[in-house]
């Protein structure tokens, strides 16, 4: 039994460490007062110096930031009502429109609302990216809501419309407080995902407009240079920030059981 | 005139009839309990009458009022939940807050009420906790409280006592009875368990498969049951089936198989069909030593074949010549004394006519 | 003054919205696209309008034709699976042992295990690929490591990066996580004393775990496969970023056909026949899984 769960923890490090090393060098990099990701050299902050010099990347934060907040706020206010709507009513259609984005590969999405816009002489750029970021966090803000209604006792909506509450009035003063932790967890994960997407924003954005994550592809295409760590390092450190906001709300979502 | 009137009322679930056209009309100020099995349709009728729910057919009237168009939070009706369901997020003077702020009470009258609905349920001092820091017993007291705090004119209770252990359930029954006395509201009453409702209400309607069996006080329930399901229902019976052989002076003999001819007084019932059961309590048979019976209009011989030792009763197990299992339950009021019989002493069994109750059919 | 609402009207206020939305930014362009594969490009590539000037809607199958004339996208389609496929089996067998270690610790090391698990999933996919870029670049330790142990046995040096090793790792890094998730939430509801009554049997280690734990597992698996497999089947951006010229998937070729050779109707046809085998495979996963669980309930796996 010894020899057995010894032989696990040495795969499993072994794992971990194939998680982490990569982020890790990311990270460590980031401070090397060399223009080779090669070998450590010395340590400097002249990459996020550079980093906070640069408008294009500045310009491209902005952008980011601005289509992640637009896309988190609508897209949870839509994905909470998804969420109530799947778990308390029989619904045929909802279910497979929430859930088929996210089950399909990204890029399907990105060439459809590609065509989708063009065919519409819709202007590619920040609104066209944030609609489409929006259609895509629905879903997992759904799944999040719903996991908490299912963790609700549903005669509490009961007791409230028994009490005297309209329906509306149960779900303001009952329903909404008791799955805010589910709501402000799937806001949080929304926010991230718009912020970070990649394959979606690459096919919606058209050409004047770059986000974030454009350009560290561009960046990343033409060559690698510690300002591609420094950024990446910011943005790592903004998810681990969210994520510890995120559990701080609704310890269930990490929790394993 | 009936405070509230349930006219017909039938609900259903795809192929299957939860409530089938069920009438009662309850008085106001009454302790009304639905009794029955698990599945009986009392609950899909709790949930009509408070509005979570609505009949397919018939009519819900309060007050002469039909209540078809009422939502839950437009009717005078008020429910204590099983679950209690208080809501977790707020305070217990939030939740019993709750009900007077949906009211629009005037802000300023809101503490004076709340306080009052907690002292109405010994709860006073408890009104900043939370839910979770509450025992069980203080949980159903404050869903009391909640449902009272309007005033409202009927209270509907989902088995509020299940979740209670049996010394905690025994002080909330005595409880509900003076709350009940107290505050005069009409309360119906949800429970499977017999005991409870007998010792509770005042009227109880006995329901099985979606329907009503017979509504009556408990004394006349237990004593005077009107079908087989009442009777085997409520308390413990021995049920001797068969035909009707003979009906004069007011008394109605049934052939029982493996037993004997018994004779039980009529007390009004007619016997309109060829079969018939005589209800006999396993209190009311007697059991004597062989030859020391005294003639009785029934009289039996037998053995015992076991017993169940109860502290204050003993329930003994006799098989009769034929070869019927009759229960007959001895009082063990001698000092010192466990049991009268022993497993397999012969013995005879005796019991008046006026001892059993008749059902026709 | 309280009426009832009619019960159909909360349903429609709920999800209406939710329902509105996705019609109009998901349902809709996926039917467009469906309705572009039948159609010609335009005259400066992507699509050409719907309706002519004669006022005649012009579909053709000549998009399909050329997929099936072709060989080299049925190529492509064949190479884009055998990618995901070696990915998905090299992701299980690292996940596996680390959901069975996560399953298996004490109750209150599982949440930080887990979570250690999810972190990187959190960060930025193009940093995650990004980190590739350094740690198999030219001039860092590892290629010359490896280069040195080459030229050894006198072997040319080989590139790391821009390779289908490259590619290889990095989709297995990326997906991991996709398969830990399933198998752990599967391996923590087994049931020890199944084991136990095994050992008790007699089973070696070996027995206990190719005879018990892994068909028991096997929903996990199945969840965990369709997980990992579906995304890195229409991968596009870590060919594009780490691959060498042979790399390109069909992710790549989607990618191309839409900004580069801008034939959107071919392109149209590529997304589709991707859409369905990529709804298929969760299907069939889906199914597998329940039949699977169905068998294992009854007691006759």
């Amino acid at each position: 039994m010894r020899k057995r769960s010894a032989w696990l923890w040495t795969a499993a490090l072994l794992a971990y460490a194939f998680l982490y090393l990569p982020l890790v060098i990311v990270v460590v990099y980031s401070f090397n007062d060399s223009r080779l990701n090669a070998e450590w050299v010395g340590f400097t902050l002249d990459w996020y110096r550079k980093l906070f010099a640069n408008e294009e990347m500045l310009l491209a934060a902005g952008n980011s930031l601005l289509i992640g907040l637009v896309a988190s706020g609508v897209s949870t206010v839509l994905g909470t009502m998804a969420g109530i709507a799947m778990y308390r009513y029989r619904l045929r259609a909802l279910p497979i429109l929430v859930l088929t984005p996210i089950a399909i590969p990204e890029i399907l999405m990105g060439v459809a609302l590609l065509i989708f816009f063009v065919m519409l002489n819709f202007t590619l750029g920040l609104v066209s990216v944030a609609l489409a970021h929006i259609a895509f966090c629905i879903g997992f803000v759904a799944i999040v809501v719903r996991a908490r209604m299912a963790g609700m006792d549903e005669s509490l909506v009961e007791a409230a419309r028994d009490c005297g509450a309209t329906p509306l009035q149960a779900f303001v003063h009952v329903t909404l407080p008791l799955i805010m932790p589910g709501v402000i967890a799937g806001a949080l994960m929304a926010f991230t995902l718009s912020i970070d997407d990649f394959v979606i924003t690459f096919f919606t954005a058209g050409a004047g407009t770059v986000t974030l994550p454009l350009q560290i592809y561009s960046m990343i295409k033409i060559a690698v240079t510690p300002e591609v760590n420094a950024v990446s390092t910011l943005l790592m450190l903004l998810t681990l920030m969210l994520i510890v906001i995120a559990s701080k709300v609704s310890p269930s979502l990490l929790r394993s059981d | 005139m009936a405070l509230l009137e349930i006219q017909d009322v039938t609900r259903r679930f795809g192929d299957f009839t939860a409530v089938d056209k069920v009438s009662l009309s309850i008085r106001a100020g009454e302790f009304f309990t639905l009794l029955g099995p698990s599945g009986c349709g009392k609950t899909t009728l709790l949930r009509m009458i408070a509005g979570f729910d609505v009949p397919d057919g018939g009519a819900i009237l309060l007050d002469g009022e039909d209540l078809a168009q009422r939502p839950p939070e437009g009717r005078p009706v008020r429910t204590v939940f099983q679950s209690y369901a208080l809501f977790p997020h707020m305070t217990v003077q939030g939740n019993i807050a709750f009900p007077l702020k949906m009211a629009r009470t005037p802000a300023a009258d809101i503490p004076a009420k709340v306080e009052e609905a907690l002292a109405d349920v010994r709860l006073t001092g408890f009104g900043k906790r939370f839910p979770h820091e509450l025992s069980g017993g203080q949980r159903q007291r404050v869903a009391i409280a909640r449902a009272l705090v309007t005033h409202p004119t009927v209270l509907l209770l989902d088995e509020p006592l299940a979740a209670l252990d049996a010394k905690l359930r025994e002080e909330m029954q005595i409880e509900l009875i003076n709350l009940q006395k107290e505050v005069g509201i009409t309360f119906i009453y949800v429970t499977h368990d017999q005991t409870e409702a007998l010792a509770l209400s005042h009227r109880i309607a006995v329901m099985n498969k979606g329907r009503v069996e017979q509504i009556d006080e408990p004394d006349r329930l237990y004593g005077l049951p009107r079908t087989r399901f009442v009777a085997e229902f409520i308390g413990t019976c021995n049920l001797l089936t068969g035909p009707v052989t003979g009906s004069a002076d007011g008394v109605v003999t049934v052939d029982v198989p493996d037993l004997g001819p018994v004779r039980v007084s009529a007390q009004g019932a007619q016997a309109t069909r060829p079969e018939g059961a005589v209800a006999v309590r396993p209190e009311k048979v007697r059991l004597h030593a062989p030859g020391s019976a005294p003639a009785r209009d029934n009289h039996f011989t037998g053995a015992v074949t076991g017993f169940l030792y109860q502290g204050d009763v003993t329930v003994y197990m006799v098989r009769s010549e034929r070869g019927h299992t009759l229960e007959a339950l001895l009082a063990n009021s001698g000092s010192g004394l466990a049991k009268f019989f022993e497993v397999g002493d012969a013995v005879e069994l005796s019991w008046p006519a006026d001892a059993g109750h008749f059902i026709d059919g | 003054m309280h009426k009832r609402a009619p019960a159909w009207l909360g349903k429609w206020l709920v999800s209406g919205p939710p329902l509105l939305y996705l019609v109009v930014f998901f349902a809709v362009p996926s039917l467009i696209m469906v309705l572009a594969s039948f159609r010609t490009p335009g005259e400066f590539g992507g699509l050409a309008p719907l309706v002519d000037e004669s006022g005649a809607v012009d579909l053709t199958l000549d998009s399909y034709t050329r997929l099936l004339s072709e060989p080299l996208y049925a190529e492509i389609f064949v190479k884009s699976f055998w990618y995901a496929l070696v990915t998905t089996v090299v992701c299980l067998v690292l996940a596996y042992p680390l959901a069975t270690l996560i399953a298996k610790s004490e109750r209150r090391h599982r949440d930080l295990l887990l979570l250690l698990v999810i972190l990187p999933f959190w960060s930025n996919f193009l940093i995650r690929v990004y980190a590739w870029m350094i740690i198999l670049g030219p001039n860092a330790a590892l290629a010359r490591a490896v280069n040195g142990v080459l030229a050894l046995f006198g072997h040319e040096p080989v590139p790391l990066l821009f390779s289908a090793f490259a590619v290889l790792v990095c989709l297995v890094y990326v997906h991991l996580p996709f398969m830990v998730l399933p198998l752990y939430a599967n391996l923590e509801k087994h049931d020890q004393s199944l084991l136990d009554a095994a050992q008790d049997l007699g089973a070696s280690a070996w027995q206990r775990f190719w005879r018990i734990t892994f068909p028991l597992s096997l929903p996990g698996v199945y969840a965990g496969s369709a997980l990992v497999f579906i995304p890195a089947f229409g991968i596009f951006a870590i060919p594009d970023i780490l691959g060498g010229p042979d790399d390109s998937l069909i992710g790549n070729v989607i990618k191309q056909q839409f900004l580069e050779t801008r034939d959107w109707p071919f392109g149209s046809v590529l997304s589709l026949v991707l859409t369905v085998l990529a709804l298929a495979l969760a299907g069939l996963a889906a199914w597998i899984g329940q039949r699977g669980v169905g068998r294992l309930a009854s007691g006759d796996a």
